[in-house]
Order: C-alpha cells, then sequence, then structure tokens
C-alpha cells in the first residue's frame, strides 16, 4: 500500500508554507545570550528543506521553535498561514530519540494522535494499520516499543506523525542514533514516503551526505553562542541532482564539497 | 538474554539460597534457646521460646485442636480485622497521595502551596501521633485507620511526586505535537509514565501499614493482630507474641506479593512496574 492510497483515509492537509522572518532566540534575560538571530527563511508548500550546521549552531533552537516547543524572543514564525504560539497536530515532530510512549503498543502509539483528536476508535484504527503497514511493521503492531529496535523505533515514531496528517514535518537528526546501514535505509524510506505525502518537510541533520541525498535545498546555519555570533544562516543550497540520487556520482560529491566548506569556513 | 530452563533454574536456585538462610536463622534461634545464649544488647535467649514450640501455637492459632483455649482457632479473625483496617488506611492515603502528588509533581505553584506543610508533617513520627489521636479521636478502630493513612501517605506522595519529576520531557512534547489537550497529557502521559515510580511508593506505604497496624490496635480494640501482641505481652506470652509477630510479617510480605502481581495482572506485558 503507498500512501496515496491512505489519502482516502486521512483528510489529508496538503503541505503547508512555513514563513520564518527575522527570527531571534535569546536565553537568560537581556544580558543573556542569542543562540540565533536574523533568521528568514520561506519553505514552499511540499518543499523538502534540510538544515545542517556544527553543533550550537542553533539548527534544532529553530526547529523546536518551529515546532511550538519554545517560543521566539524576537520575529514571527508562521506555518500554513497561522502563527505558531504552541505545539500543535499541523506540525508532527520525528525526534532524533524517538519519543515513543514506552507503555504503549505500537499500533496504540500510532493511534494516539488520532484518538486525542477524536476521531472514533474504529477509525483511528484503520488509519493506523495502513501506516504501519506502510513503515513495514505489521508484525509488529501488538510490540512494545522497547521489544523493538533503533530503527524500528524511528519507523513506529514516522507513522506516528504521518497518521496524524500534518501539514508540516519537523525531523531533528531523526537517524543520528542509528547505525550506518539503518540510517541508509531509513533516508531511502524516507524519501519514498515524502514523494508520496507531499507534506513540507524541515530536516535538521549534521550529515552534509544527508542533507543532499534527502533535500531539496539545504539551508546552512553558522555561528552559535559559543562561538561568540548568534547562529543564522550563512547560505541555501538548491538541489538540483533530480529524484534519483548517486551519493557516489560526481556532481553529488561536488555539492556536499561546496557545502562541507560552508559549514566550516563558519 | 537466558533461555528460559536456565532462567528458571537460576530463579530455583536463588529461592533455595533464601530458604537456606531462613534455616539458618531458625536453627540459630533453636541453638540459642537451648544453650541459653545472652547475645549484645543483653539479649537474653533464654527467654524466648522454642521454635518448634511456636510452630505448635502458631498451628494452634490458626487451626485449633492443639491447646484448645481462648485462643486456639482465633487467627483469622484477626487477621480479618488487622487486613480491613490496613486496606482502609492505605486505600485512604493512596486516594489522597497519588493525586496530590501527580498535582505536585506538575505544577511548580501546587508544590510550592504544599510543599513546606508537607515537609513540616513528615517528620512526626506516627508513635508521637498516638497520645494526641486518643485524645482527639479515641480509642480503636478509627484511631488505627488515621494512624495507618497518615503514616502511609507520605512514601507514596513523595514517590509520586519525584515520579512525575523525572517524566521524560520529550514525552510530554510528543503528546503536545500530536495534538492532546492539557488535562490528556497529565492523564494519558504524565500518570502511566510515573506508574512504576507510584507502584515503588505504594508498596512502601503497604509495608507501613502493617508496622503501623500493631501501634494503633494496642489500645482499646478486641480483634486484631496488634491487639492480640498487645494482651499476650500484658500475659507475659512471649510465645503468642512471637506467633503474631509471624502472622504481620507474613500478612505484609503475601500483600505486597498480591499488590505487585495484581498490577502486573492488570498492566500485563505493559512496562509500567519495576522490575524486582
Amino acid at each position: 500500500m503507498s500512501v496515496s492510497d491512505l489519502s482516502c483515509l486521512t483528510r489529508h492537509t496538503d503541505g503547508g508554507r512555513v514563513l520564518v522572518d527575522d527570527l531571534g532566540k535569546r536565553y537568560g534575560g537581556a544580558a543573556g545570550v542569542d543562540a540565533v538571530a536574523g533568521v528568514s527563511l520561506d519553505i514552499a508548500p511540499g518543499e523538502f528543506v534540510a538544515v545542517v550546521g556544527a553543533s550550537g549552531c542553533g539548527k534544532s533552537t529553530l526547529l523546536r521553535i518551529l515546532a511550538g516547543f519554545e517560543a521566539p524572543t524576537s520575529g514571527t514564525v508562521e506555518v500554513g498561514g497561522r502563527p505558531v504560539t504552541r505545539p500543535g497536530p499541523d506540525r508532527g515532530v520525528v525526534f532524533q530519540d524517538y519519543g515513543l510512549f514506552p507503555w504503549l503498543t505500537v499500533a496504540e502509539n500510532v493511534r494516539f494522535g488520532l484518538r486525542q483528536r477524536g476521531t472514533p476508535r474504529r477509525r483511528a484504527g484503520q488509519i493506523a494499520d495502513a501506516f504501519i503497514e506502510v513503515v513495514g511493521l505489521t508484525r509488529f503492531a501488538d510490540r512494545f516499543p522497547g521489544e523493538l529496535s533503533g530503527g524500528m523505533q524511528q519507523r513506529v515514531a514516522i507513522a506516528r506523525v504521518l497518521a496524524n496528517d500534518p501539514a508540516v514535518l519537523l525531523m531533528d537528526e531523526p537517524f543520528g542514533a542509528l547505525d550506518a546501514l539503518t540510517r541508509t535505509q531509513m533516508q531511502h524510506e524516507l524519501r519514498r514516503l515524502y514523494r508520496e505525502a507531499g507534506t513540507t518537510v524541515v530536516f535538521v541533520t549534521h550529515s552534509i551526505e544527508e542533507a543532499v541525498y534527502l533535500a531539496d535545498r539545504v539551508v546552512v546555519m553558522t555561528g552559535g553562542a559559543a562561538k561568540g555570533v548568534p547562529g543564522h544562516i550563512t547560505e541555501v543550497f538548491p538541489v538540483l541532482l533530480g529524484d534519483d540520487r548517486d551519493v557516489n556520482a560526481a556532481d553529488f560529491n561536488a555539492l556536499e564539497r561546496a557545502i562541507s566548506e560552508r559549514v566550516h569556513a563558519g | 538474554m537466558s533461555s528460559p530452563t536456565t532462567g528458571r533454574s537460576a530463579a530455583a536456585g536463588r529461592a533455595a539460597l533464601g530458604f537456606g538462610v531462613l534455616a539458618g536463622i531458625v536453627g540459630l534461634w533453636h541453638l540459642g534457646v537451648r544453650g541459653q545464649w545472652v547475645l549484645v544488647f543483653d539479649i537474653k535467649m533464654a527467654f524466648l521460646p522454642e521454635p518448634a514450640q511456636v510452630a505448635r501455637l502458631l498451628w494452634d492459632f490458626a487451626f485449633g485442636g492443639v491447646f484448645d483455649d481462648a485462643f486456639s482457632g482465633t487467627l483469622w479473625q484477626h487477621l480479618w480485622a488487622s487486613t480491613g483496617r490496613v486496606l482502609a488506611g492505605f486505600g485512604l492515603a493512596a486516594a489522597l497521595a497519588i493525586p496530590l502528588g501527580v498535582l505536585m509533581g506538575r505544577y511548580r505553584l501546587v508544590h510550592a502551596a504544599f510543599d513546606p506543610a508537607v515537609n513540616l508533617f513528615r517528620p512526626i513520627p506516627a508513635t508521637a501521633w498516638v497520645p494526641l489521636i486518643l485524645l482527639i479521636i479515641g480509642f480503636g478502630s478509627q484511631a488505627t485507620i488515621f494512624l495507618i493513612t497518615l503514616s502511609a501517605f507520605f512514601p507514596i506522595l513523595l514517590n509520586t511526586v519525584a515520579a512525575v519529576r523525572e517524566v521524560p520531557p520529550r514525552l510530554v512534547e510528543a503528546a503536545q505535537m500530536l495534538g492532546t489537550s492539557r488535562a490528556n497529557v497529565l492523564l494519558k502521559v504524565v500518570v502511566p509514565a510515573s506508574t512504576p515510580g507510584i507502584v515503588s511508593g505504594l508498596r512502601i506505604g503497604l509495608g507501613l501499614a502493617w508496622v503501623i497496624l500493631v501501634l494503633g490496635e494496642s489500645n482499646g480494640i478486641e480483634w486484631g493482630l496488634g491487639s492480640m501482641i498487645t494482651l499476650a505481652r500484658e500475659q507475659v506470652r512471649t510465645d503468642r507474641v512471637v506467633v503474631g509477630m509471624i502472622v504481620i510479617g507474613l500478612a505484609g510480605f503475601l500483600s505486597d506479593r498480591i499488590l505487585l502481581h495484581g498490577l502486573r495482572g492488570i498492566f500485563r506485558r505493559r512496562p509500567l512496574v519495576r522490575a524486582t
């Protein structure tokens, strides 16, 4: 079953536009430190944008503000035309550490958001089953997260947010805790899911290769509180490599190198 | 991970070890009484009944037919009365402490409001409450239940507060981004996530309930293991005191097992109770 077949089960929200304008985040009051400053970004509906940068450059802070977990100290953030003030089901988040509920089975985890938003039990069950099938975990539907490998848990987390039909998918180093082989496999699956689901994706990673493999545009952030300069966007690279990307191709490597130089130039 | 067979035989081995230590204690007790040992703290073993004598008395206490006096066969009636008080006091403590603990653990304001009062009342031992309770409640069942509630309340409360505070913020964020209401974040995420800690608090509270039982039942109660022990002491019947102690120990042990396995039965494979 493909995700497009699932559109009859969900309301299938179209991807949302993400508009970030002159965003700033300061920790510790007036005399505190600026984690990010002057960040502006316009992400088209259905676009896949990767944000790369060294540790502490503020890329995760940006994502947490988009999610509504943290409030900006200056600037504005809009998703789907509405200002972001708190977390909401229009913005599904996939965390590096999965954030699954350990006392719920795989099926119950995937149903959770639907049930909380008032979807009737039967229908929520059908939608959850369909998304569990999409991520290939039907045989594990009645298992608990603690009984699954990291890669499987992250598949559950992705199914959980996709079942909730978000306009934007926010992913914070989602494959950072996985081994190299699983990571490659998950990247491959995510590309397939993304093409079928049509949501907007903001994907934070420190792997440039991952960013180039997945994204339509790669945003490079540098600086950060530790560097004495607030985290900011230095450059945005469009990725014009088509749909079938080969990590060993010359143009792929050239782009990867160009982005890497920009990241490390600071 | 060990295979089921080796796991089971290892468990059997551990059980055998535990029974071995128990048997050793009983053996030393027997030898000490026979040899009239005097131990540290001036413990005069000669004043103790022998294990075999206690076993016979325990049998008579439970089933009668050995001595056939007023004591014979009355265990169940004492145990029934005591269990009722333990359950009432423990149940009331849990019903008060868990909701308060969840709110104190989750909301700073509730914590700020109740924390000073909790810390002021908590160090007052149950024994210090007894004179006041006798004056304002009087002897009897109600005073006992009140004492048990008071004693079981604090460990349940403190464990609940600690468990709620240790709930990973990530789980709350996950619930929020899925569109969960504030009330359901508390009920569907914070409460289950803190359940292992709450259960630990319940087990400590239930154990304390049996400890405090003897104190509460030592005044103005006809039926109850505590009153039975108190009467035996007044009659200088060391053997009956020891029998009463053994029954309370067993009752406390069994109630803990029942609580734990009852909860495991409800939760089934859900990881909501800490492995022991």
